[in-house]
Order: structure tokens, then sequence, then C-alpha cells
């Protein structure tokens, strides 16, 4: 590509794209929608552009694009994303490994210390044990899921990873889910993302992150066999001694969050029974060696069913009896089908990816329609949104650049358009942190939120218009000196943006274009 | 766009810009407007180590190694009121106390049983425990509830993360209580650069140049005095830092020079004593120290001012009322809350307290909750901002406050 001075550059927005972008003029014929479309696609079906992005799916065709995204199978990976997972162990482990060997000997010494047998080991000594290997664990994921949304090609699969992520949402920050976060991001959330919903809810229902995260591992028959109670105290999450019995925590999240929604029809009566269904659900015994079982045997996810801390009685959810037949897994499942498989969760899926995809105020007509889909397929995830990338609503101007970027969205990115790789991403962590958003971080069962009025406020502006401008004149620590070249953001992103943005960047010192660029209004937005 | 749209686009800008300084001030009516200020121990203080039950044969039984010395003793409580009496490292406070500036409340906290740090902090910042899904903080809620009179600095988070109790729709600066980095956008050419750029998004526009505006008032009033000494390593919780003093220093500043600033919130964390918290001296006392010398000097920065911040000081649960075999003390449920400032009917320990005896233990083991803490916040909302019952609903739903905790208020 010529290099071009961005000074001399005229101010209009056309010709400014077609000097930096000769490839554009010659395929200026292409029937692949216009070049707003482009972007609107790029901006919401996957992280946002990178160089060349725009010119490959004009070429392609934009309708083309989406096929291929919803088909991630037919997407070779980036070998970035294939070093970097094959660089990091952990990052293959299975829930059973990782907790033998970050978390059984934190809770081997905890426990030895607590006997009194040990005094050589002493809370702070323990408490660094945690702390490294929190360090170690969540480092790794962490890049790990910076590098996919990066570089994978199989941009949709990331963001609905996101979406999904979100929906059904646990937290590091909770005891030991420091361990099993990217565990369950990998391996309960992304082979599902658009897949079947109800194979989704099958994997996040009974991976031990969020068996620990909603509590569920401590959900008992009142009066059989207790989750062992001195894990409970170690573990933080303790509750009344002598009480333990039926936790509802996660029989209230799985029908308000997960599946029907809070206005989806359930009663306090449907939340006791779900949680009498969902008794003896749990972790493996966490004190005893880890056995082959645990690690890839009763499920690939690690948890373990105690048949004798299951209530076996009959219970009536949602006016369905369930129960009675002395299989207790096969309870779960048969709750797990019918909240699946109600109408008020086809709808509560549709509303959030309407609102995910087309605007935070979501239009009806968009969601009755994912909603149908959404029943008419029995939750298959792919159909649900081809029809959504089908509505007049996606593509009206009217929604176009209305939503306003997370802070991840925002790093993630400025770093696809500005083409930087990071050479460590504590620092955009760390970020991430002030922002209020850190990465597997939201404490809430109820995850994040995509709207604009979660994220839109002056201290977070300015925050972010400090990023960009760290990133355009390359100080952003852990990018120190890779600085953004405007010509390589303005190839990104020069279509979304408008002539003022334009001509005050044209205007503006060669130094600060691409902090302008990376600051700009149109790029908080997408 | 030609040379004379774009000049008249940078116009705009910094007409937009310079808004939010109009009237700023002018208008500097300092002794009016009331403040609250909320201290969060992040990890669960023991309270029974703060406020000791000194005059309780039972206090002593159950914890031989870490109970305070009598008052009087050598490392002896600081007496209070003859049953109650203040862990001596915070000495610097008795002033207050003895100037009816502080009270406290004890067996206070959340009606709920959880022992976990990350559910009962949740439920003290949402308000609303029990209910975990409450996505806004009552000091978010309460935001909505004061007069509006568009600061940008109506409510300042003290410290590196924007917390659970600030999350919602109003408007919350944050503000790093340590070294105050600058920011490449404090340079007024650089801000000039995006002011241009932002001047032509209606939505965007005036969010900027808040923005703007919240970091130069932040700036000028850090800029004035030292710049406050380094605070510290960083503490497990959540980015919260162990009290060093000087944060009363870098409080004061701010508050004294913000009239419009309505509420702010710092935490500090490192309370969860399990093993060795010591009485008199030793972890605990370590942590208290500069917690009392920051509070008592910030306290003393602001003077006359000091009458219109109240400051609650909370922590997530209590610890159990016996000691553990390390000398240490595990997750437990009541507490004592803290409340200082000008019309607080000071230099009383307030709450229904039952003694440390088993069967007044909660669960035979810990101080129990005999008032819900957002009662106590309740009364500061009503008694000291002034907001009516109608807006403490908002802050608050699904609660009624005990109306006799009013009194921890002068009428």
């Amino acid at each position: 590509m010529t290099k071009l001075k961005l000074s001399i550059i005229p101010t209009s927005l056309i010709s400014l794209s077609l000097a930096l972008l000769p490839a554009i003029a010659q395929d200026s014929d292409s029937a692949s929608g216009d070049d707003s479309q482009i972007m609107h696609v790029l901006n919401r079906i996957t992280f946002g552009p990178r160089p060349g992005d725009f010119e490959r799916v004009r070429k392609m065709g934009v309708q083309k694009f989406i096929n291929q995204q919803l088909d991630p199978s037919s997407i070779p990976e980036s070998p970035e994303v294939a070093d970097y997972i094959s660089g990091h162990p952990t990052l293959s482990m299975s829930t059973g490994e990782l907790f033998q060997n970050y978390g059984r000997p934190v809770v081997q010494a905890a426990l030895q210390a607590q006997a009194g047998g040990n005094n050589d080991i002493s809370k702070k000594e323990i408490q660094k044990v945690v702390a490294q290997n929190y360090k170690k664990i969540v480092g790794d994921v962490s890049g790990e899921h910076i590098a996919r949304a990066l570089f994978t090609p199989k941009q949709l699969e990331e963001v609905m990873t996101d979406f999904w992520f979100n929906h059904f949402n646990v937290s590091k920050d909770k005891g030991f889910d420091h361990i099993w976060v990217g565990n369950f991001e990998d391996r309960a959330i992304r082979p599902y993302a658009l897949g079947n919903f109800r194979d989704l809810l099958g994997a996040t229902s009974h991976h031990p992150a969020m068996l620990f995260y909603l509590d569920n591992w401590q959900n008992s028959m009142p009066g059989q066999d207790q989750a062992e109670r001195p894990m409970a105290r170690l573990l933080g999450a303790g509750k009344k001694r002598g009480k333990q019995g039926i936790n509802e925590n996660f029989a209230r999240e799985l029908m308000e969050l997960h599946t029907l929604g809070v206005d989806g029809g359930y009663t306090q009566d449907d939340v006791i029974s779900l949680a009498h269904v969902l008794t003896g659900l749990s972790l493996p015994p966490l004190r005893q060696p880890i056995g082959a079982n645990d690690v890839d045997g009763s499920g690939s996810f690690g948890y373990r069913f105690y048949p004798q801390r299951h209530d076996f009685g009959t219970k009536v959810l949602l006016g369905q009896r369930i129960g009675g037949g002395g299989n207790g897994e096969e309870e779960i499942n048969h709750a797990l089908d019918l909240l699946a498989a109600e109408p008020a969760t086809a709808h509560h899926i549709s509303y959030q990816l309407v609102q995910y995809f087309i605007a935070d105020d979501p239009p009806k007509g968009a969601v009755d329609a994912c909603s149908a889909t959404f029943q008419k397929t029995r939750g298959d995830i792919k159909s649900v949104l081809r029809t959504l990338f089908a509505r007049p609503e996606f593509w009206d101007d009217k929604y176009s650049q209305t939503k306003f970027k997370s802070p991840q969205r925002f790093v993630v990115s400025s770093l696809r358009a500005s083409d930087i790789i990071p050479t460590n991403f504590n620092p955009f962590l760390g970020y991430l942190n002030q922002a209020g958003q850190p990465l597997y971080g939201c404490l809430t069962p109820d995850g994040y939120k995509t709207t604009k009025d979660a994220w839109l406020n002056p201290d977070g502006l300015i925050k972010r218009i400090n990023i960009a401008t760290a990133l355009g004149v390359g100080k952003m620590p852990g990018a120190i000196g890779l600085k953004a070249d405007p010509e390589v953001v303005m190839s990104a992103i020069g279509k979304e943006l408008n002539s003022n943005t334009v001509a005050v960047v044209a205007k503006g010192p060669a130094q600060m274009k691409a902090a302008l660029l990376l600051g700009s209004p149109e790029f908080m937005k997408y | 766009m030609n040379r004379r749209e774009f000049l008249k686009a940078a116009a705009l800008a910094s007409v937009t810009y310079a808004l939010p300084f109009q009237g700023w001030a002018a208008e500097g009516q300092a002794n009016s407007n009331k403040k609250l200020l909320v201290i969060m121990l992040r990890g669960a203080v023991d309270g029974l180590n703060v406020v000791a039950p000194v005059g309780e044969g039972q206090y002593y039984s159950l914890r031989p190694n870490i109970a305070l010395p009598k008052p009087g003793q050598a490392g002896g409580a600081l007496n209070l009121d003859g049953h109650f009496a203040l862990n001596p490292a915070l000495s610097p406070l008795m002033d207050m106390w003895n100037n009816k500036r502080l009270s406290f409340i004890h067996s206070a906290g959340s009606p709920d049983p959880s022992r976990s740090h990350f559910d009962a902090q949740d439920y003290m910042e949402s308000g609303e425990p029990g209910i975990k899904t409450v996505s806004t903080g009552w000091l978010n809620r309460l935001l909505a509830q004061l007069p509006e009179n568009h600061s940008p600095v109506r409510a300042i988070n003290f410290g590196p993360t924007m917390p659970r109790i600030f999350a919602g729709n109003g408007n919350v600066a944050n503000v790093a209580l340590t070294k105050n980095n600058p920011l490449p956008t404090d340079r007024r050419e650089i801000a000039n650069y995006f002011g241009q750029l932002y001047s032509k998004d209606p939505v965007l526009a005036p969010i900027f140049a808040e923005g703007i505006a919240a970091r130069e008032e932040i700036n000028k009033d850090l800029a004035e005095g030292d710049q406050a000494d380094q605070m510290e390593q960083m503490a497990a919780n959540k980015g919260a830092r162990p009290p060093q003093a000087d944060f009363g220093k870098q409080l004061a500043k701010l508050l004294v020079k913000e009239p419009k600033t309505q509420v702010a919130f710092i935490a500090f964390g490192g309370w969860d004593t399990h093993v060795n918290q010591g009485a008199d001296k030793g972890q605990l006392a370590n942590k208290l120290t500069p917690l009392g010398i920051g509070l008592a000097d910030f306290y003393q920065r602001l003077g006359a001012d000091g009458d219109n911040v109240t400051t609650i000081v909370m922590s997530e649960f209590g610890r159990t009322a016996k000691e553990n075999g390390n000398k240490g003390t595990d997750h437990g449920h009541g507490n004592v809350m803290w409340v200082l400032g000008g019309n607080i009917a000071g230099g009383k320990v307030f709450g229904r307290w039952n003694g440390l005896s088993g069967n007044a233990l909660y669960e035979g083991r810990d101080v129990p909750v005999t008032t819900d803490f957002r009662s106590v916040i309740s009364a500061v909302l009503t008694g000291h901002l002034n907001i009516n019952d109608n807006a403490l609903a908002n802050v608050f739903p699904h609660f009624s406050p005990d109306r006799s905790l009013e009194n921890i208020l002068n009428a």
C-alpha cells in the first residue's frame, strides 16, 4: 500500500478511504452490499475490524461472510491462538487436573494448619500459594481469552462465547473458581456457543465452576449425607452450621437467568422443587486425591453425582412431575429438558440476543422472530442467529453505531484496528479492572451488561480516551513502542468515521493522529 | 468540511468544553452541603477487638490470647462507657469520642447468614441482602435521590476499581488515592483535540466535557500541597489497600475543595485475621492504627466543614466470638459499625447488645445481628442527608428501617 501522510488526505470521507485503500476502488462493482453494511457486520459479529477485513468481506460478499462465521468448523484456527494454547499447558488440563495441581495442595496445607498438625504453615503462606496459583491460572486463561478475541478468524464463535459466558456467568473471585473459569469457558461454553441450547445448558449446569459459584455443590437433601463440612468452611462458602441442606441458589438462577427469565412464569414452589431435583449434583471429594473418574470420568466436566444426598421423592416442576424413578441424574436432565423447551426460555434468550446484536432496546419483531425459530428448531443457536441476521432490524441504519462498547470490547477492538500485539497483557487487564469490567470478574450471576447505560459515563469515557492516546503514541504499558500507525488504523476503521473526525484528524499533529482515531466518538460505538 | 466549518466546530467544542466550569467557583457554598463518606473494611474486621466488651468475663474466657487488656492495664483498651472499650490502636479517635462526634453501633450487620466474603460484601454493597441479581449498588441509587447539582464530582470513588456499591446509572468520578498520575488528556492541547472530535456528537459531547471537567477539578485540588505519600502494597481484597494514614489528607483536600461532592467511598482490605491477629499490638492493631490516624486527621483538616461530613465505617460480617486454635478468629456474623461526624449523637455505643454467653450468640458462636446495617445507614440518610421516606425506599427497596436507630443522630 502506498504510504500517504494523513495530513494531505482530502477531508471527504469517501476520497480519503479511496486514497488509503486503492483495493476498494477496484472492487467497487461488487454486489456485496454497501460499505456501511460491511462495517456494521464487522462491528457486530466480530470484535471489530482489523486492517484488511473490510476488503476481504467486500470481495467475499457480506452474506457469504456471515455464513462462514456461522460455521466455525470450516475456518482454520489462527497460528497465534494455537501457539498460545500449546505454550500454556494449564489450558489443556481437565478440571480435576487443575484442582489436583493448583487447588489440592492449598487445601491440604490449610487442613493441616487448621488441625494444628503443622505449625509451620501459616495463613500467610497459604495465601501466598493461592496468590501464585491465581496469578498463573488466571494469567494463562486471560491471555488465551485475549489472544482468541484478537486473532481467531472464528470471530462469531468468540463473540457468542462472550455472550454465553455472561449469560452463564461465573466469577474468578469466588473461592476456588479462579482455577476453573477458563476451563468453563473452553469446555462448557465455546464448544456449544453455536450449537444447541440444551447441550450448552447441560454443560454449564454440570461444570464445577458453576456448581461451586452458585453453591449447588452443597445442595443436599436435609438429613442425608452432607457435603464435606470442613471444606465448606475452608472455601468460605459455609452455610449455617447444622443447617446445611437445600440450597436454592442455583435453582433460582437456573430459571431466572439461564432459562425462563425473571418474568418467565415460575413460582417460589418451582424454585424449591428444582432445588430438590438438583440435590446431590456436586464436586468430587476435594480432600481426597482426584480419581481417574473425576478427571474425565463421571462426565468430562468433573462433576460428581452423590445419590446419597439426592431427594428421590416426586417433585412438581412447572406443573410436571419429576422423579420417583430412582435415577437422580436422569431427573436433573429431565428438568433441564423442561426448562430448555419452555417458550419463556426461547423468548428470554432471543431478547438477550437481539439486545446484544441489534439494539439496547430490542425491537419486538426481531425478538419474536428469533423466539419462533428457537422453538421451531428446539434451541438451535445457529438457526436463531440466521433469523436474527436476516431481520430488517439488523440492517436498519437507525440501529447501526448505536451500541456503546464495553471496556473489554473497546480494548480488543483497539488492538485489532491498530494491529498491535501487546508484549504483556497485564496493563490491559489492569485497565479493565479500573473500568469496572475485570476479565472473568463479574461478581453477580447476571454477567456484564452490554447496554450503553451500563458503560457510558464521564470517568469511563476519559479513561478509554487515554488508553487510545497511549496506544496511539506508543506509550501504553504492555505495548511500549508499539505505536499505532494511523494509516493502519484508517485502513481498518476509516469507513465508519464521519467528516468531523476526518477533518480533526487531518489537521491534528502527526503523532496524535492514531490516538484521535482510536479515541474518536465513532470508535467508542459499534 | 471547509475551513470555516472547522473553526465553527472547534469554537463549539471549546464552548461545550468550558460549560461545566461556569459558575463553578462562585457557588462555594461549602457549609450548606451535606456529604456522606462510606468506608468499607473488606475482609471482615474483628469488631469484638475494635469495640470490646471488656466488662464481660466471657470476653476474656473466649479469647484467652487475643482479648484486649482491661482499661488501665498495660496496653489496655480505652474506656468508652464502662462496658465497652476501644482498641488502643484507635487512640487518635478518642478526641472525637470525647467531643461527641463518634459513636458505635454494636451487634450490627447483614441479616443474611452467609459467611462468604464474596456474598456478604456483595449484599452490603447492593444493599439487598439475599438477592443476588440486584445489579446496582446502594450508593449509586442514593445519588438519584440527592439534589442533582450537575457536578462531575458529585460522587467520588477513591481507589483503582469502581466498586459494586457504586454500580448504576449515576456518574461517579474515580480518584486514585495514591499518587495522582497525570493522564494525557490532562494536557489542555490534547483535551482540545478530543474536544473537537466530540463536539459534534450530541450524546457523547456533554459526557466528554463532564469527564474532562472532573479531572481538572481533581487535579487542581490534589496539586495543592505535597503529593501524598504512596500507599503501599495492594491488599488481597479487590485492590483495596491497607489503610495507611495519609488517606485522611487526600480525602480532606478533595472534600473541602469540592462543595458539590455528595457521596464518597473508600475501601481498605486486609482484615481477614484467621491467624495471630494480636490484641493491642499485632496484625489487627497494625491495620487499625493508620485507619484511626487517617480518620482523625481527616476530620481535623475539615475543621468546621467536618460537621457536614458523616462517615460510616462498615465491614461485611464480624468474626467468631471465640478465638481459634491459631490465635485468630474465623468468619462470624454481627459486627460493630462506626459513625463519625458533626451531628452524630456522639460518645455512645448503640445497638441491642445481648452479651457473649453461649445462648446469646448466633449459632452458639457469633455475635448476632440485632441491628440491620441498613437501619444505621437509613438513619444517616434521613437525618444527615435529609432524604424522605420515598427516597429511602428507592435506596433500600424491600426494607423498613428500625426507626429507633434515628437517635444515633442529633435531632
